[in-house]
Order: C-alpha cells, then sequence, then structure tokens
C-alpha cells in the first residue's frame, strides 16, 4: 500500500446562511440570495478540488462540542434532519453521508498513541452536528465522497488558549499519521470563522445585504491580519499568535480547527489561496486553501 | 402566578445512568421528588431555562406543540439515546416573546420539526413531568447577554405568567461548578472536580436553603469565577428575577453531588410570604433591557425597529404587571419603549409626536419629503395631535390630560413655530397649570416638527 497524504487543507467556515442563500434542495428554507462573495469563493473551490485527486473529506467541526477528548464520528452511514439551533430559521437541512469508520478508527488510535484522549462515535441515532454538514456540503454537495469527522473538544476552555493549542498541534499531528498510514488521499476542512463576534438580532429579511458588516472594526483587522499571513505562508508564526488572536478577535479558531490543520499540513511555509472573505452577521469568513501539491510544481 | 421554583443539572447522566455512580442515582431521586412537589402543585405550565440552549440572536422560545425526536448527547453518546415527545405550551411562549420585545429584548419563538432540545431540557421533562400532564415553554440562553440582560429576561418570564394567567413552575437548568474531567473516566469513580468547587458549591446551597435566592443571585457574578459556573452563573440571575427577586422562600436541597466532575444539585424554593423579604442590592435593579441591542442599525436612518412592533400584553389591558403602558390607540413607538410608565402614583409618558395611530400619518404634513427636501406644515396642527395622543395614553392608563403635573416640548424650528405651538398649547393646559419646559432641537426620529412628554398623577 502507497503512502496516504493530504492533498489539501481548507479553512472551510460553516454558517448557514450560505446554504440557505443557495438554496439546495436539501434545505428547506426560500431565500433570494445574499452573502454571495463567499458563496463565490466557495465555488472557485469546488472548481479546484475538482480536479483534486481525493479519497475523503476529514472536518474538524466547532459545533461538535465535547468536554471529555476529542470523539471521532465511527458509524459507517449516518442521516436525519439537521436543525440549527441558533438559525433554525435558515436552516434544516436532510442529510445522508458516509464515514470513513477505517481511517476514523485510525485517527482515534494514532491520537491515543499521542496521549490524547480520544473516542469514537458509534451511536448510529447521533446527529451530525451543522458545523459538519454545512462545511462538507459547501465543498462537496453532492456528498460524493465519505467523511471523518471530528468533534472540538472545549474541555480546554476550563484552561489557557495555549493549552488547547497545544493539544490540538498533536492531534493535527496524529490525524496526518493516520492518514499516511492509510494510503489514503484526504482533503481537510477546518470549519471554524476567524473573528466571531456576532450580531444579536438579525433583520426582518436575514439575506438582506445593506445590514451586513464586520461587527467592529478591530476584528477586520486582526482578520486581515491572519489572511496576510497565511498568504504569505506564514503559518508557524499564525500558530504562536492564535492565542492572542482567539482572545482579541473572540476568534472561533479557539475550537481548535484551523489549529488542528495547520498542524497536519506540517505549518506550510507556502502561500495559501484565499478564495474568499466576507461577514456573516458580523462574525469574519475566509475561505482559505492550501494545496501542497501545486506548492511542490511551483518550488 | 410563579408557585415555585427548581434548579437542575442539565448532564443527562441522572436520566441515562443512574445506576452507575451512588451520586447521579441520589440526584436522580432528587428529580423525582421534585417531580412530585411539582405535580402535586397544581401546576399548569413549566416554564424552562437551560443554559444549554445556547442563543445568538436575542432569546429564543420554544413554541413547536409536540417536539418529538431521538436525542443523543455529544459527550455521553455511549451511555444510550433520549427519545421524546413532549407537550408545549405554543400560547404562552407568544405571550412571552411579546412581553420580552417590550421590554427592549429581542425575542422569538420557534417551532420547527425535529428541532434539536438539548440534553438538560429533555432530562429536566423526563423526570419532572414523565407523563406530559404539565404543558412547558423553553427558554434560551444568550451566550452575550449579561446580567441586566439576563435579570430582564427572568422578569419578562414572570410577567407573561401574570398577563397569562399561568400557575407556573420556574425550572433553571444549569450546573453550579462546571469544571468537569476532561476525559473518560469509570463513572463509579465521579468525584467533585476540585475541593475549592465543593467549597463554592455547598456554600451556595447553604443560602438556597435557608431560602435566600436573592443573595445567591447577588454572589452569582463571584461564584461563576471562582467554580467556574455554567454560563457566567446565568441560571441564578434568571431564576431570581422570575420568582421575585428576594429572600422570602422555603429552600430544599434534594441533592446534591458530581457529574463528570461539575456540581450538580436538585434545589427546589417554595415562595413564604410570612419570611423576611429584606434583600441587598449591590448592582441596580432593571426593567428594560437598553444594551447593545440595534447594533444592525447603526449608521442606518432611523427606522421602526422590528421589536418595536410588539404588541402590548393584552389589548383590553394596556397597563400590565409592572406599569407598562402600551396602547394600539396611539402611535406606535419608534424604538424599544412603551408607550408610558407607571411607577408609584406617577405616569412617565414617553417622547410624544403627532403621528396617527394605525396610519402614521401627520396632521398638519410632514416637514420633509423622502427625499429629504423641506415641505410646508402646520406647527399648530401638528402640536394638537401630540397632546391628543397624549391625551389618549394618558387615559388608557386610567389617568388623564388634567393629571399632567410637567410637560417637556421639542421645537425643531422655536423661531417659526413657538407662536402657533403656544396658542394650541394653551387651549388644552391654560387651567390645569403644569409646569413646562420648552426647547428646540435639530432633529426628530421622524419628519415632525413638535413633540412633547410629560408626567402626570396616576
Amino acid at each position: 500500500m502507497s503512502q496516504g497524504s493530504i492533498v489539501a487543507g481548507v479553512l472551510a467556515p460553516h454558517p448557514p446562511h450560505l446554504v440557505y442563500a443557495e438554496n439546495p434542495p436539501q434545505n428547506e428554507p426560500r431565500s433570494e440570495g445574499g452573502w454571495e462573495g463567499l458563496r463565490w469563493g466557495y465555488e472557485r473551490l469546488r472548481k479546484k478540488l475538482a480536479e483534486t485527486d481525493y479519497d475523503v473529506l476529514v472536518v474538524h467541526s466547532p459545533h461538535w462540542k465535547t468536554r471529555t477528548g476529542n470523539h471521532v464520528l465511527a458509524v459507517p452511514k449516518l442521516s436525519g434532519l439537521s436543525v440549527d439551533p441558533i438559525f433554525p430559521n435558515l436552516f434544516r437541512y436532510h442529510f445522508e453521508l458516509s464515514v470513513d469508520v477505517d481511517l476514523a478508527r485510525a485517527i482515534v488510535a494514532e491520537g491515543r498513541a499521542a496521549g490524547l484522549e480520544m473516542m469514537p462515535m458509534e451511536n448510529p441515532a447521533f446527529r451530525v452536528d451543522y458545523g459538519t454538514i454545512i462545511s462538507c456540503h459547501l465543498v462537496n454537495p453532492d456528498w460524493t465522497k465519505p467523511i471523518v469527522a471530528i468533534s472540538s473538544n472545549s474541555s480546554y476552555f476550563d484552561y489557557s488558549n495555549e493549552v488547547g493549542e497545544d493539544e490540538m498541534a498533536k492531534l493535527g499531528e496524529a490525524t496526518a499519521k493516520a492518514i499516511a498510514k492509510s494510503g489514503k488521499k484526504a482533503v481537510l476542512l477546518a470549519s471554524n470563522s476567524l473573528s466571531h463576534r456576532h450580531f444579536t438580532e438579525e433583520p426582518e429579511l436575514p439575506e438582506d445585504m445593506s445590514r451586513e458588516h464586520i461587527y467592529h472594526h478591530g476584528q477586520y483587522l486582526w482578520d486581515m491580519k491572519v489572511i496576510r499571513m497565511m498568504k504569505e505562508g506564514r503559518t508557524k508564526e499564525l500558530a504562536a499568535l492564535m492565542p492572542d488572536f482567539i482572545e482579541q478577535a473572540l476568534s472561533e479558531c479557539k475550537d481548535g480547527c484551523l489549529s488542528w490543520m495547520l498542524a497536519a499540513l506540517g505549518y506550510p511555509a507556502y502561500p495559501a489561496e484565499v478564495y474568499a472573505y466576507g461577514t456573516v452577521i458580523g462574525t469574519g469568513n475566509a475561505v482559505v486553501g492550501w494545496h501542497p501539491n501545486d506548492a511542490k510544481v511551483t518550488a | 402566578m410563579m408557585l415555585r421554583g427548581y434548579l437542575v443539572p442539565g448532564k443527562p447522566l441522572p436520566l441515562l445512568a443512574p445506576e452507575r455512580n451512588p451520586a447521579w442515582a441520589e440526584l436522580r431521586r432528587g428529580f423525582e421528588a421534585a417531580r412530585d412537589e411539582i405535580q402535586a402543585s397544581g401546576a399548569d405550565l413549566l416554564l424552562l431555562y437551560s443554559t444549554s440552549w445556547i442563543n445568538v440572536i436575542g432569546h429564543q422560545i420554544q413554541a413547536d406543540p409536540a417536539p418529538e425526536w431521538v436525542h443523543v448527547d455529544a459527550d455521553f453518546h455511549d451511555f444510550g439515546t433520549m427519545p421524546y415527545r413532549f407537550r408545549m405550551d405554543p400560547e404562552f411562549a407568544k405571550t412571552c416573546e411579546s412581553v420580552a420585545r417590550s421590554r427592549g429584548l429581542h425575542a422569538r419563538t420557534v417551532a420547527y420539526q425535529g428541532f434539536p432540545l438539548d440534553s438538560g431540557v429533555i432530562q429536566a421533562l423526563k423526570l419532572l413531568d414523565p407523563d406530559n400532564r404539565i404543558p412547558a415553554c423553553v427558554l434560551g440562553c444568550n451566550m452575550y447577554a449579561d446580567r441586566a440582560e439576563t435579570i430582564v429576561w427572568g422578569k419578562a418570564a414572570a410577567e407573561a405568567v401574570a398577563a397569562t394567567g399561568r400557575k407556573a413552575v420556574a425550572v433553571a437548568i444549569s450546573a453550579f461548578s462546571n469544571r468537569v474531567f476532561p476525559k473518560r473516566i469509570d463513572p463509579k469513580d465521579d468525584r467533585l472536580y476540585s475541593a475549592k468547587d465543593d467549597e463554592w458549591n455547598r456554600k451556595l446551597l447553604q443560602m438556597l436553603g435557608e431560602g435566600r435566592l436573592e443573595d445567591v443571585s447577588q454572589v452569582a457574578r463571584d461564584f461563576a469565577a471562582q467554580a467556574h459556573g455554567e454560563q457566567r452563573g446565568k441560571a441564578f440571575w434568571w431564576l431570581a428575577a422570575a420568582l421575585g427577586q428576594h429572600n422570602g422562600y422555603d429552600g430544599t436541597v434534594h441533592a446534591y453531588g458530581p457529574l463528570w466532575g461539575s456540581g450538580g444539585a436538585v434545589v427546589g424554593l417554595v415562595p413564604n410570604p410570612a419570611k423576611d423579604l429584606s434583600r441587598e442590592f449591590d448592582e441596580g435593579d432593571v426593567q428594560t433591557f437598553t444594551g447593545d441591542r440595534g447594533v444592525l442599525a447603526a449608521g442606518a436612518a432611523e427606522t421602526p425597529s422590528p421589536t418595536s412592533a410588539a404588541a402590548p400584553v393584552t389589548a383590553a389591558t394596556p397597563v400590565s404587571a409592572t406599569g407598562i403602558v402600551k396602547t394600539t390607540a396611539a402611535p406606535k413607538p419608534v424604538g424599544a419603549y412603551p408607550h408610558a410608565r407607571r411607577e408609584g402614583d406617577l405616569i412617565f409618558v414617553s417622547g410624544i409626536g403627532p403621528r396617527q395611530a394605525g396610519s402614521d400619518a401627520i396632521p398638519g404634513g410632514a416637514i420633509r419629503d423622502a427625499a429629504g427636501n423641506p415641505q410646508p406644515y402646520d406647527a399648530a396642527a401638528q402640536t394638537r395631535a401630540v397632546i391628543e395622543n397624549i391625551k389618549v395614553i394618558l387615559e388608557s392608563a386610567g389617568s388623564g390630560l388634567d393629571k399632567v403635573v410637567d410637560c417637556q416640548c421639542f421645537l425643531i424650528d422655536m423661531a417659526r413655530d413657538f407662536a402657533a405651538f403656544n396658542a394650541v398649547y394653551a387651549e388644552y393646559f391654560k387651567d390645569i397649570q403644569a409646569t413646562r419646559t420648552t426647547v428646540e432641537v435639530r432633529a426628530l426620529p421622524t419628519p415632525i416638527a413638535v413633540e412633547m412628554k410629560v408626567i402626570a398623577r396616576a
């Protein structure tokens, strides 16, 4: 068996607004559109991934919150209705997905070998979190690839941001090892936004773009700083800055998704491709891809 | 009326696996004791506030009449499933939404098939009302809400109970200390995460056992900081506000123990009018929320907020139990405020313009058109309409124009309009002899020239 590899890593935020605006058949509400900047970015990403040979999507989601370690979906088939508890008016999505259980178990095993608390999720009645579903839908709306979904272990919220970052670095490295041993080609999805202070009220028409803007300018400055580092290949520096970014921009990176992915990618020094940046209900969202095979060609 | 209140834990181990740890079994028995009290209380509403139902957009209220699902906990999925079918009270939910909006909160009901009720709500309803005898209503916990907003949320719930005539039991679902073991443990080894957490929990439980709920609310901020209280102690704030903000309860700690390291307790509180109601407020009391709502409109032209359309508590009784006056006979407010408010023997009327109830037409004409071009207008006609609107509001509150003691008057063009304004004013107030202040202002929220606010005897 040849060695597996990570063929792409994508910062793939999960605002339900993007699925709502797109009106896919799996979702109930009907929208007039909106958030096109982000949706066009995802469109370009999908074209890029269509040219990429891969077997599985591995997603780390902030909305499967666990406090008893890192949990990993390990049931072959899961289906149901996902209703966003925060934006139920926008997202009521009928999902049906396949899980790469072998790879899920391999990630659990590698994580345990690294000293992490890991737990396979084997209950067939489990409802997959909406963050996982939205990111996977936006990347692969036909659900043609199996997924592995990893929870956001928020137990380290009890400690400092640095503790969480260390844990995510270990989890990323363990994930990369498991993928390498599996012989599979994987695309990683980090399902978090950047700055994450929301508005606490919603326009009567959710897609009213005259009401959409960043919550405050400080968030925007932080988002731009972080994106510039991604574009310049300074991810090691970004990882070091992450605790400050989390604290000062109330970043959803606190949930560990981006830190996990950067560690799994080995902290890329090549430029990331920024597909889009836009705000959703005041939060800053970027769709950003790392394509290691392109970087090799360029080098 | 609020018959009684409870604090219960949200982690679903007493429901899923009471046999796996004696403390979990004890908490299960605590739930059962509370269940027996509730079932005997004559309650016709279970009003739940869950710190596990995290809201971002304002405050959500569950209004699906019969939510049904098979739930699996995000952490304890290996402990089994939680199938449920509950009975909700959508009529109460709508009233609660309306009252919350009148208090400045952004609130909305949700009724969607498959909506994910959280583990804490499911545990509470299954253990406290296993036969679905009592309709329920579930209120969410806004992650950004501070103490003031949470207090107002609790008061809105109490006001909705009063307005609907329900006999309610309030249940706040929350851990006490909420530091958990960050790994899988053998259930039989469960214990409080730290002695410090345990000591803080016991301190609060002693107060609650003595019925001192308001004291607990006052120290909640310190408790949460020291013992990692769930959602910064919001459950204590909400429950204290919902039950009346005093210390005059009979308190019973039915059970206390660890739930994966966190502190879980089942506590009952029954109002006892014979007890000392003394209390001390270290922080100002709040009736309405005036925080960061409206951020969407920042920089935009002032337009009526969707929340301003909230219906009065009931059309027939425009004065609510807390003194808020709203009437459909006067023009809708253009913000999160009522037409008037009664405090003691006085009625404070908000700034009132000449717009007509229902149509928003401006007698005497608007001062500018939609494009901002100045238009001719009749200041006398506007003044008359303002005073008639105030008269309607005062009469709906049981007062009248003849009881006005003070007027504040705002004109956008003193030189042009004062004489006309003054003449009409005299027609109404010459014999009333209220004190008066008249000032020129640069602009008013709608295209009008005259606004007045008054204070009157009730």
